[in-house]
């Protein structure tokens, strides 16, 4: 089946340039294909006609990558629950509709270009204790530490985090607690993680706090946006986590 | 060309041990003093960074994406093999080895495949350690699940997303290093120009793909990790960034390129659907545990699949292969799909697709253990295609997954260009002719975690410690020539778009050089992909600027390089005089239908040199095999 489109699409040629919603017909689209096919076709299309095509962001298509995501009519990877916006397909719409497409905006994410954004602030708070340190080579055979298999489970629920940055886009107050909430669960449930929780913990919190990103206000926008499902119990566990490190030990 | 693959001496089983103690090391106060850059943070890229750092030595890591957590080994669903025989089940390190070199169709060097079994099981530990949260038992000890071409349960996981936790346990290890300074990381970066000085690697050319900007690099030893080149077909299971220009640009440098043509298409990956089709999407081959695939008996049935009573279904795998059946090896699976399709017996309007059924499955077992064994494998099928696998049988057609062939590398992974380095799936060395599932994350992080850092002294502790000059004359040329090639991309100005160039030679390569390939074929494909490169240079339209955020161009310059190397694909494809793995030549077959593999011609790994206005030179590695004998691959 084939439906035609109205696409706004905010475009914006720079950093520091002006950004300006751009209107585009999407011609006859197959409810087969995928949302960025859809931008796909658009920019075959405008290149042919000697405009500059949608920069966006994207790159395995199987959702897993954590590169592609835009706003789409308000809601961060579009209006498919758990779905990222590779993953999004045409069937979910349906003629005549009206698509606004915008990039994901947060203070720490700084706009490149169209619908293209800088999430190396994600780096800068993994860099800072996202992690168990342990060299290549030292480490013990993987049996002699067993962990429960729901401990486990839930170390992967944390894990499964993507990075794309739906969580910040989502929030009102571009707040990247859901982000830092998973690999801080993650760590802190897996006794790997224990000799440095604390650490972990505290670093982490604090390089996100430096790098502008909001407070959680219990909004659950994150969460519903988020295309992996990750519950705002990481949250939680990362505030237990916090405030346990902050109190109760000795790590400055 | 000169090819010694410096296997060292000794049996087996020692001859990794033999090495490093035989290795010149560099002593940890000198470490420091060396640069090393490292193309690519996949699996082989990140750990090698990372270890390489923790070792002391000054890495600089580049990607083309905005960070280093995206590469495409986060796509690896399955798992991971290891040697660690935790079922018990009659598993070993020679087991391993025995399954992968015949997996490989005898195709891959002994030493090397042993070395990688070796490693298997100090890789698991290593993830572990880093908090990858594998699958566990309720006892709390790690899980298994099998995998094609073995018949032990030596498969780790973590649930559908083994390679994203492995990579996003490398990525923090790599992040460490960042902490601590050893690391630093060059995101959105592309390497247009490798730079040689006095024949050894010393640095390359790199585009800001943010500002357009040209940016050189200089240090004592390059190594590449840039992944594999599938999307030379346009279609595959490949990240769309996935591209052949980093070792491509080696390679006319005068790094060896070895079995270009051995490419494995995957079995199981979501049929195609129309002409927009950007990318396909595998659908990890565990499904085959429980998944049993069938097509109707009669071609042309086009009833829908549950009104197709049991005696009219053919489960051609079952039928042809009792001993392994569903779980024969990815290349056995898709060949046999792709000769039920041509006797018409295919499903779907395209009739390029057949049944992967789990009906059996769940009546056995139960829908929510099978929901749980695969659920979030069936969610992203049902995103895809609309329809629930637990309710109808998937359909799945093969799909160009992986790159067996790559820069010829020696045993201690160095490219025949002293100082050049190639890791992963950027490399050829392991899987001879066909890849097992479970062993690109293996090999990715043997390399990156285990080898290159146990090999890479013994070239550095020869080299200079004084810092390498970017500003020397060979910099200056190769800035130069990345320069010219961007230009003349932005000049044509001609009326097809990149996109339209990269489809069409896509399908000429999938076409005359896929599942199975024939001399006039490959002929007809060397005709037509001459005249589709020169057509490019001709009449391609780039939008935009260079120096500028301008992702046509990227994609210009890689499908620029994607039309030079086709063309040694199918050299390499011709010159194969044989079925072997992947690789189908359909002269070569036996009286029952079955490849027909040549060890006394063809007993080599191909490795093509580059000539300037010339067609390459083949040069041959023969392979010798004295602790396996070469049977034939047989999964009856």
């Amino acid at each position: 089946m084939k439906i035609n489109l109205t696409l706004k699409i905010r475009r914006q040629s720079g950093p520091d340039e002006k950004g300006q919603f751009r209107t585009y017909p999407s011609g006859p689209i197959s409810t087969e294909i995928s949302f960025l096919e859809m931008l796909d076709i658009l920019n075959e299309r405008l290149t042919r006609e000697g405009e500059e095509p949608v920069a966006f962001d994207h790159d395995c298509r199987e959702g897993i990558c954590g590169t592609c995501g835009a706003v789409v009519n308000g809601i961060p990877h579009g209006p498919e629950k758990k779905t990222t916006l590779c993953q999004l397909h045409m069937r979910h719409f349906k003629e005549g509709d009206t698509l606004v497409i915008e990039p994901f905006r947060a203070r720490a994410l700084k706009l490149e270009k169209d619908l293209v954004v800088d999430r190396s602030a994600f780096d800068q708070i993994i860099r800072e204790g996202g992690y168990v340190s342990v060299n290549t080579g030292s480490a013990p055979e993987a049996n002699t530490i067993p962990v429960p298999q729901n401990t486990a489970e839930q170390a992967m629920n944390g894990a499964e985090c993507i990075g794309c940055g739906a969580c910040v886009a989502a929030c009102p107050n571009a707040s990247a607690m859901l982000f830092v909430g998973a690999k801080i669960s993650q760590l802190a449930l897996l006794p790997q993680g224990g000799p440095e929780r604390s650490r972990r913990a505290l670093a982490m919190v604090k390089k996100m706090d430096e790098l502008g990103f909001g407070n959680c206000g219990n909004e659950r926008e994150c969460e519903a946006a988020c295309p992996k499902g990750i519950s705002i119990r990481n949250i939680a566990r990362m505030n237990r986590e916090f405030l346990r490190a902050a109190i109760c030990s000795e790590e400055e | 060309m000169k090819l010694d693959a410096k296997i060292p001496g000794g049996p087996l089983a020692e001859k990794w041990d033999n090495h490093r103690f035989a290795s010149k090391l560099v002593s940890p106060a000198n470490r420091r003093k060396y640069e090393i850059i490292v193309v690519g943070s996949g699996l082989a890229g990140s750990s090698a960074a990372a270890t390489l750092a923790e070792q002391g030595y000054r890495v600089k890591n580049f990607c083309l994406q905005d960070t280093p957590r995206r590469g495409h080994s986060i796509a690896a669903q399955g798992g991971i093999n290891a040697a660690k025989n935790y079922q018990n089940d009659g598993d070993s390190i020679f087991r391993l080895f025995y399954d992968t070199i015949k997996g490989g169709d005898f195709r891959a060097r002994e030493a090397n495949v042993y070395r990688l079994a070796q490693i298997s099981n100090r890789i698991i530990d290593q993830a572990v350690a880093q908090g990858v949260p594998f699958a566990r038992d309720y006892g709390g000890q790690l899980a298994n699940r099998s995998f094609g071409g073995a018949q032990v349960s030596r498969t780790f996981y973590a649930r559908g997303q083994t390679g994203q936790q492995l990579l996003l346990g490398a990525y923090g290890a790599l992040m460490r290093q960042v902490k601590q300074g050893g690391v630093e990381i060059l995101a959105r970066r592309e390497m247009l120009e490798l730079v040689t000085i006095e024949g050894e690697a010393r640095g390359i050319v790199t585009r800001n793909l943010l500002t357009g900007e040209t940016e050189r690099h200089a240090a004592h030893a390059v190594v590449l990790a840039t992944g594999g080149y599938g999307n030379v077909y346009f279609l595959s299971t490949n990240a769309m960034s996935s591209n052949v220009s980093a070792i491509w640009r080696a390679h006319k440098k005068g790094a060896g390129f070895a079995n270009p043509s051995f490419v494995q298409i995957h079995p199981t990956c979501i049929p195609v659907h129309g002409e927009h089709q950007s990318k396909l999407t595998l659908m990890s081959e565990s499904l085959r545990n429980d998944g049993r695939v069938w097509v109707p008996k009669t071609p042309g049935d086009k009833r829908p699949p549950n009104q197709i009573p049991e005696a009219e279904r053919d489960y051609y795998l079952e039928n042809k292969y009792p001993a392994f059946g569903n779980m024969v090896p990815r290349d056995v699976a898709s060949r046999n799909a792709k000769e039920q399709c041509d006797l018409g017996k295919g499903v779907t309007e395209t009739g390029l697709a057949v049944y992967l059924d789990f009906a059996g499955a769940i009546e056995r077992n139960g829908a929510e253990a099978i929901r749980k064994k695969y659920g979030n494998l069936f969610e992203m099928y049902e995103r895809i295609t609309g329809r629930d696998p637990m309710r109808q049988p998937m359909t799945i057609y093969p799909a160009v997954h992986y790159t067996m062939g790559g820069l010829w590398v020696d045993y201690e992974l160095m490219t025949t260009l002293p100082g050049l380095y190639a890791l992963g799936e950027a490399n050829f060395s392991d899987h001879g002719a066909n890849r097992l599932g479970a062993s690109a994350l293996m090999q990715g992080l043997a390399d990156g975690y285990f080898i290159l850092p146990a090999t890479i002294g013994n070239y550095l502790a020869g080299t200079s410690t004084d810092p390498v000059d970017p500003g020397r004359e060979e910099f200056k040329q190769a800035e130069r020539a990345a320069a010219e090639r961007t230009d003349r991309l932005l000049t044509i100005k001609g009326k097809r778009t990149v996109d339209d160039f990269h489809k069409e030679l896509g399908r000429i390569m999938w076409d005359h050089c896929g599942i199975a390939r024939n001399c006039e074929g490959l002929e007809k494909a060397q005709t037509l992909i001459t005249a589709l490169r020169e057509e490019f240079w001709n009449n391609l339209v780039v939008p935009g600027r260079g120096p500028d955020l301008n992702q046509s161009l990227e994609r210009a310059g890689r499908v620029a390089d994607f039309l030079e190397f086709a063309e040694m694909i199918v050299e390499d494809a011709l010159a194969r005089e044989e079925s072997c793995g992947c690789h189908l030549r359909e002269e070569c077959r036996t009286e029952e239908h079955e490849p027909r593999r040549d060890d006394e011609h063809f007993s080599h790994v191909a490795v093509w040199e580059h000539r300037e206005n010339e067609r390459p030179r083949m040069n041959l590695e023969h392979l010798s095999f004295e602790n396996v004998a070469p049977g034939r691959r047989s999964y009856k």
